[in-house]
């Protein structure tokens, strides 16, 4: 025992050199955060240089501009809080939503909507699924075609058009975090918003090549360009860039 | 400070202590448990056996892929692969199967029915309801009143192609004229009420005898001279008392002013064949079938 210095620790060997740590509260926390550190160098660092962590698909594109509208409304509205967008690798899941997502369906979504919980059902693949006046009626009125829904209505998103002037804002700031829009589509991003729901006007060919497979139609019906037709607009294309008749998944991923 | 090498032995217990002293107290220094100390060895070891046996340790271009070969994405195809062989035999019997017959092969129409049923809910519920009653614009599938047909093959078409969508060239396709721009308000009210009249419903007999010959010349050519309707536009029987969108005045104002589009997307490419056949079987046993 120590009669001149109390609470001092004996030092034996290597493992009583942490002694020295424990009497440094800056040394401490500092080395802690460096042990803290190592887990996430070793679980997430490699996920961005890894070459396969996310597989080349084909088809996978950036959202057109009314799309990356209709997604603001979605994240806006807080459609991630019940609806998920991701299909898990079960058999349960793929027999009932398809085909289990890919990596790289996700890639140019900022931020990613994979969501957490399921109250609604997964919208991961929900584009094509229904038609336009289905999914008008049941933003409008989600009890009047699903009784057993306790989705809220949302008929006001007829009541906003969406300010075209500003998509070609979002559109840029979704390539400064690394979307590859090109200067073209930025610039032409306003009339693309426009021209998407209107399938009489000139711009329906440039606007298909820009973003091949992107469905042209008046999707709420209304005149104008409302954030109902922007978020019908984005519903309708989920999941639908892959074309699993063609893709096979590497099964080592 | 204590010194480095001595012992400092508690007296009442015959232990070392720590060399930690408060106001006299001191902290006993005994060793853990053997049994604890083991257990985490082996976890240690454990872990170490189970990033070399599973899919773990991230190297230059890719991570190691475990020794067992393991995949989540091999593990849910063989998965699904299991259940698919398990159906094979009958899955294969049901999409070569002649829908006709089905009722002398009772195995077999169970098993269509019940596969049927699942399609159903999970695809054509959210619109056609879980109970296949429909809703406003959304058919009912329980009667015996059928747009495109309610005969095995018409269904079958139906399921496959869909009803005027975009991404399946052979669906079922036909527009009705919105009437908004060709009728005058009065010709509007006119045509509504004799179609009031044709449906058995309460109308004005003078509007509704104006009303005839609008019909005979704008509407019989798809709905017929007597309002039957023809199931090759999909034009609906008009003297009845089954409305898709409502046989009051302001739904058939609307109608004849707008038109109705309904559209039902196309299953041919979501759903195998067996699943078609099996979802037309359902169907056509909900009620109405033909």
């Amino acid at each position: 025992m120590s009669e001149t210095t109390p609470n001092d620790a004996p030092a034996k060997g290597f493992l009583a050199k942490h002694a020295f740590l424990e009497r440094s509260p800056t040394l401490l926390l500092v080395s802690s955060l460096l042990v803290v550190m190592v887990g996430g160098i070793v679980e997430i660092a490699p996920l961005f240089y890894l070459e396969n962590t996310i597989e080349e698909v084909d088809g996978v594109r950036p959202y057109s501009p009314l799309e990356l509208a209709g997604r603001d409304v979605y994240v806006r509205e807080g459609c991630y809080v019940c609806h998920s967008q991701m299909i898990r690798p079960m058999r349960d899941e793929v027999e009932r939503y398809g085909h289990y997502s890919l990596a790289a369906e996700s890639m140019y979504d900022h931020p990613f909507q994979w969501g957490s919980k399921r109250t609604g059902p997964d919208l991961a693949r929900v584009g094509g699924k229904y038609s336009d006046a289905w999914h008008l009626d049941h933003l409008i009125a989600p009890r009047s075609v699903v009784p057993e829904s306790i989705m809220p209505g949302y008929a006001y998103l007829l009541d906003t058009q969406v300010n075209a002037e500003y998509t070609a804002d979002l559109v840029a700031t979704h390539r400064f975090v690394g979307v590859p829009y090109t200067d073209d589509m930025i610039e032409v991003a306003a009339a693309d918003t426009l021209a998407q729901a209107d399938p009489d006007t000139d711009a329906y060919d440039d606007l298909l090549e820009r973003y091949p497979g992107a469905q042209i139609r008046n999707f709420d019906g209304e005149p104008g360009v409302s954030e109902m037709d922007a978020l019908i607009a984005y519903l309708q294309m989920l999941g639908t860039t892959v074309d699993f008749s063609t893709f096979t998944p590497d099964a080592s991923r | 400070m204590s010194s480095n090498d001595q012992k400092d032995i508690d007296e009442v217990t015959g232990t070392d202590t720590t060399g930690h002293s408060w106001d006299g107290i001191k902290e006993l220094n005994n060793p853990l448990p053997r049994w604890w100390l083991w257990c985490f060895y082996i976890t240690i070891v454990w872990g170490i056996a189970y990033t070399i046996a599973y899919p773990a340790w991230p190297l230059v271009s890719s991570a190691t892929s475990g020794m067992l070969g393991y995949s989540t994405r091999g593990e849910v195809a063989q998965d699904i692969a299991r259940f698919e062989d398990a159906n094979a035999e009958i899955s294969a019997q049901l999409a070569a199967a002649d829908l006709n017959v089905l009722n002398e092969n009772p195995e077999l129409l169970r098993y269509a029915n019940s596969a049927g049923g699942a399609v159903f809910r999970n695809n054509c519920s959210q619109c056609h309801g879980s109970g296949a009653a429909g809703f406003v614009g959304y058919p009912n599938l329980l009667d015996d009143d059928w747009l495109w047909g309610g005969d095995f093959a018409s269904i079958e078409y139906t399921v496959r192609h869909g009803i005027r969508n975009e991404e399946d060239w052979d669906a079922r396709w036909s527009e009705m004229t919105a009437y908004d721009d060709i009728f005058s308000n009065d010709e509007v009210d006119q045509v509504v009420q004799y179609v009031r009249l044709i449906s058995g419903q309460e109308h004005d007999a003078g509007l509704a005898a104006a009303g005839e010959g609008l019909f005979l010349d704008n509407c019989a050519a798809c709905h017929g001279d007597n309002g039957m309707g023809n199931r090759d536009l999909g034009a609906p029987n008009l003297t009845d008392a089954i409305w898709l969108y409502g046989g009051d005045l302001a739904s058939l104002e609307e109608t004849v002013r707008y038109a109705r589009f309904g559209v039902m997307p196309p299953w041919g490419e979501r759903l195998s064949e067996a699943e078609i056949k099996a979802v037309t079987a359902y169907v056509h046993q909900l009620g109405g079938g033909e």
